[in-house]
């Protein structure tokens, strides 16, 4: 049995005077991928920001080892840093990483040399988003937050960067968080699940557990079909 | 070469190239804009060094200080764009300094005088040009990935209030030290058209310091050298140098 690496309790979150994410409690173990599923303006953003210590909140947030944090944030994609005289090499040098280091973590995530000195700005969508994971696991983190990570990227795309991660997270034995609103991920790449709703209250644990037909539909507060082989 | 012109020499070189390289980073925070007016919020500054007969630097700093915490304060009470507080604050600065600055000293508060400048503002050119150089490039890592992306600034361990901070002071002193050479009304101009200019030609970040630095550097010396020469003032021709250069790099524009 692995061991608790984050105990959350009573969490509630409130931004400008109005309740975001109330009544939360759960635990993650040490190696899970957790997705945290809910639709538009469930507060999934929120409650990852809110463990980073990016927004202020309310309650427990117990981490039982200190965690070395990644983050793949929202939004962050080629088009951000498009105007910006930035390579690949540039990118990694923020971190002041050396250049063996760089093409080290750039071949964890399938990409060469020839994209080193190319600007950063005008990679594919998938090329971005796997440049920012190497990047993000320079530090060598042990916990991932991930949000939205292929929201920039196309179908294809973003089922080789969940491949990608997947691989990465058995390899390197991480405990991952996972923002998304797409159950297909759910489904296929979580070992848990924390669904949120402004609904009802808030679901956690083993995925073929607990999306029952009846919780998914109170979640997305509408009938959702979803079929698993 | 005359003594006087050697002084207006090296503070011109330093200014501008300081300038030029904080302008990289305020080119990518989309924040070029905000030294326009802190620049007018440096005339009242300006303006009563003037009338007591200190450096317009000294004058200007404690002003720009004031400004840098006024847009500061507006953009988090009130929620405004920059562009609506460049207006409030541009027309405040310049009206106030109108006030007590006498006409027939105007032209050094708003083009600046590099011309008189004296050996102590000489060696504080220096002194603080070469501070804000190192302390830009010691912090570049660190203010860059704060403007690509804050939160992912944060979670990597950067004390994101500590190098705005950092950033902001050093906002403050080019300012304070830009009104001495291109005046009140066109520090705006010192930091962004050269990085805006070295951004048409550059690929990497090294390079788009470098050339920034350089197109700051050569505009501040040939629009010193034609002034003396010339006769006409040395800060609008600084301007337009770099805006000449500006001109050819959209030739050579690299995407």
């Amino acid at each position: 049995m692995s061991d608790v690496l984050l105990e959350v309790k009573n969490f509630r979150v409130a931004l400008e005077g109005s309740l975001v994410l109330s009544d939360l409690n759960f635990t993650v173990e040490e190696g899970e991928f957790l997705t945290i599923l809910g639709p538009n303006g469930s507060g999934k953003t929120v409650l990852v920001k809110a463990l980073l210590g990016l927004v202020p909140y309310e309650g427990v947030v117990n981490w039982h080892k200190k965690p070395q944090i990644g983050y793949l944030p929202q939004g962050l994609n080629q088009m951000s840093v498009r105007d910006m005289p930035l390579t690949v090499k540039d990118f990694f040098t923020l971190k002041k990483l050396k250049t063996h280091e760089v093409l080290n973590y750039l071949s964890l995530v399938g990409l060469d040399k020839s994209v080193l000195n190319k600007r950063a700005g005008y990679l594919s969508g998938g090329e971005f988003q796997r440049m920012l994971v190497a990047w993000v696991l320079a530090t060598r983190p042990n916990v991932l937050f991930l949000d939205e990570p292929t929201t920039a990227v196309d179908i294809a795309g973003g089922e080789t960067i969940y491949s990608l991660l997947r691989n990465i997270w058995r390899e390197q034995k991480l405990t991952v968080f996972n923002v998304t609103h797409d159950l297909n991920i759910v489904f296929a790449h979580s070992t848990h699940v924390l669904c949120l709703s402004r609904f009802r209250h808030p679901c956690y644990g083993v995925p073929k557990e607990v999306l029952t037909p009846e919780v998914l539909s109170d979640v997305y507060g509408a009938d959702v079909k979803f079929h698993t082989h | 070469m005359t003594y006087q012109l050697v002084l207006s020499l090296i503070s011109g070189v330093f200014i501008a190239g300081a300038a030029a390289y904080l302008g990289t980073l305020m080119l990518s925070k989309k924040m070029a804009v905000v030294a326009g007016p802190l620049g007018h919020l440096a005339l009242p500054g300006a303006a009563l060094a003037l009338v007591y007969g200190f450096s317009i630097s000294l004058g200007a700093f404690p002003f720009v200080v004031v400004g840098i915490l006024l847009i500061w304060l507006l953009e988090i009470r009130t929620k405004l764009q920059m562009e609506a507080l460049t207006a409030i604050v541009f027309a405040t600065g310049v009206a106030a300094a109108f006030l007590f600055l006498p006409i027939d000293k105007a032209q050094a508060a708003l083009i600046g005088d590099i011309s008189k400048v004296g050996i102590h503002a000489t060696v504080a050119a220096v002194v603080l040009g070469t501070i804000v150089f190192i302390a830009i490039n010691r912090s570049y890592p660190e203010i860059m990935l704060i403007s690509i992306h804050e939160d992912l600034a944060k979670t990597e361990g950067i004390n994101v209030k500590l190098y705005n901070l950092l950033y902001l002071s050093a906002i403050a002193i080019i300012v304070a030290l830009g009104v001495d050479l291109v005046g009140g009304l066109m520090t705006a101009a010192l930091v962004a058209i050269p990085a805006a200019a070295a951004r048409n030609v550059s690929r990497t970040l090294a390079q788009y310091g470098l050339a920034a630095g350089a197109c700051g550097i050569i505009s501040s010396i040939i629009g010193i050298l034609s002034a003396t020469f010339s006769g006409l003032p040395a800060g609008p021709l600084v301007i337009l140098t770099s805006g000449f250069i500006f001109l050819v790099t959209v030739t050579m524009a690299k995407v």
